[in-house]
């Protein structure tokens, strides 16, 4: 009998919901260990990155990377995956496009550590820091460097595939977790390289449900403070600024089905360069309104711009970061 | 000290009114700053805010949109489409922190190859003025990019390289 194929999966800078979405797939997890030995995943068993650093190159078949490369750590974990992995999966918005700890692109540095250490609401009487090294009776300890901005996988190394989503649906999951094991068993072929997999080539809104007529508005407004939001209507026709027009489909719009706005996890759609500027595109097609002083005074609706527009993708769209971060000296 | 600091501005005219302007600027030999490097689209509405984005983040200290004048356009009203995702873009510009100066609307019609030009040096200068954008790459003056301050506490827990360039495997 032959090996089964090695499976690995890693978190970098990112919250664990990835994960959790891998472990939602249910009984398909039953498949997962079935057809694959898992020889490395933090979160889920023992391992120790030596075993990892120990292990042929090339030898785990596919990893599930998922977070964004916010210190050396994460780098050197991104790199040595990279070497030892024939598959390596951008897994999750974080790995793909640097999500929400890819917002703190919008500081330097020495503010994100400073808000974390010391603020108002902190309890850290002696001002204690962060240190790289320090020296106790059983060593000397290390921790890891943190760089200026958050990066997303494809950044660092070479990515062979895409799977975006805050998390991944578990359904789409499943259906990978699928086609990889019939790729295993030579039933199936694997998409080109650079492809997204596990998710659509359309747009959130081509799955909406909510009737669409002619997009005109005179504001935009909160969610929260829009009552009642018909149910039936488009949302950025009530004047919520939905993101649907320039997100990846595949999660079934769940957001609009539910009520809420799109907020753009699934991050930009097929042949989409830069999330933002699709969607800067979009949302100034509804406006209704060809005075500037009355266009700026519907602006004043979105009162965080790069927070609507980049709220998924700051690391990885083309301005990457606030100038302010990566500036920093 | 000498400001030896030349602005790269790229400029976007449309077809029907702000590239004639230009071409009418050239044809009348009129002086204008030599910093802009236009590009032709068939209309100010063609413009999506991506080449801009794409523009900064590939070296370009200022972006000049030219249009046609409002009411005017060859296309009806796609230049008003151009004011409202330009007004909507500079805000998130400026929230990623590049001076709203270095984006620029300027309407001009095929015959005002003088406010063309004028415009255009006028640009330049108030770029000349914030200085070089140079989006992402270490600026030549600040050494190696790391950070040598030893006061700073934090210095040893943060890497100050502060480069996009994606390192090349050896």
């Amino acid at each position: 009998m032959t090996a089964k194929p090695k499976f690995a999966m890693y978190w970098a800078a990112s919250c664990g919901g990835c994960e959790i979405a891998v472990l939602n797939i249910h009984e398909k997890i039953l498949d997962v260990d079935a057809n694959f030995d898992v020889v490395f995943w933090p979160v889920a068993m023992d391992a120790k990155y030596k075993d990892v650093e120990a292990m042929e190159d090339g030898s785990i078949l596919l990893t599930l990377f998922n977070g964004g490369i916010r210190n050396d750590e994460n780098e050197h974990i991104a790199k040595l995956l990279r070497r030892k992995s024939q598959i390596l999966v951008a897994f999750g918005s974080c790995a793909s496009g640097g999500c929400i700890p890819g917002l703190a692109n919008l500081s330097p540095a020495d503010e994100i550590v400073q808000t974390a250490f010391n603020t108002l609401t902190t309890d850290n009487p002696n001002g204690v820091y962060p240190r790289v090294s320090v020296n106790m009776p059983e060593g000397e300890l290390h921790i890891p460097k943190i760089f200026p901005v958050l990066r997303p996988l494809d950044q660092v190394v070479d990515v062979d595939y895409y799977m975006p989503g805050c998390p991944p649906e578990s359904h789409q999951i499943a259906a990978v977790v699928d086609l990889v094991i019939k790729v295993v068993m030579g039933e199936a072929q694997l998409p080109p390289k650079g492809t997204t997999i596990g998710a659509g080539d359309s747009t959130v809104c081509d799955e909406c449900t909510r009737a669409r007529n002619v997009k005109f508005i005179k504001e935009f407004t909160r969610i929260q403070d829009v009552a009642p939001v018909d149910p039936n209507l488009c949302l950025l026709e009530q004047g919520i600024p939905c993101n649907g027009p320039a997100t990846r489909s595949g999660c079934n719009a769940r957001c609009p089905s539910a009520g809420a706005q799109c907020i753009g996890c699934y991050g930009p759609a097929e042949g989409v360069m830069d999330y933002g500027a699709r969607l800067i595109t979009a949302f100034a097609s509804v406006i209704d309104a060809k005075e500037p002083e009355e266009i700026e005074r519907i602006l004043d609706g979105i009162p965080d711009p790069v927070g609507q527009m980049y709220r998924f993708n700051l690391a990885g769209s083309l301005l990457r970061a606030n100038k302010d971060a990566w500036k920093a000296r | 000290m000498t400001n030896t600091f030349e602005p790269t501005i790229i400029g976007f005219t449309c077809n029907w009114c702000s590239y004639r302007a230009a071409d009418m600027a050239g044809t009348a030999r009129m002086k204008y700053a030599p910093n802009v490097k236009l590009i032709r689209l068939m209309c100010s509405g063609r413009l999506d805010p991506t080449f801009v984005l794409r523009a900064f983040s590939s070296g370009a200290d200022g972006v000049m949109i030219t249009g046609c004048h409002p009411g005017e356009c060859h296309y009806i009203e796609q230049n008003y489409k151009a004011l409202r995702r330009f007004l909507l873009l500079r805000r998130v510009l400026v929230g990623l922190g590049i001076e709203a100066g270095r984006v620029k609307l300027v309407w001009a019609s095929a015959a005002e190859g003088a406010k063309f030009a004028s415009e255009t040096t006028t640009f330049v200068e108030e770029i000349r003025k914030l200085g070089p954008l140079n989006w992402g790459r270490k600026d030549k003056d600040e050494g190696g990019g790391m950070n040598d301050e030893a006061e700073d506490k934090n210095s040893s827990f943060i890497i100050h390289n502060s480069s996009f360039e994606k390192e090349v495997p050896a």
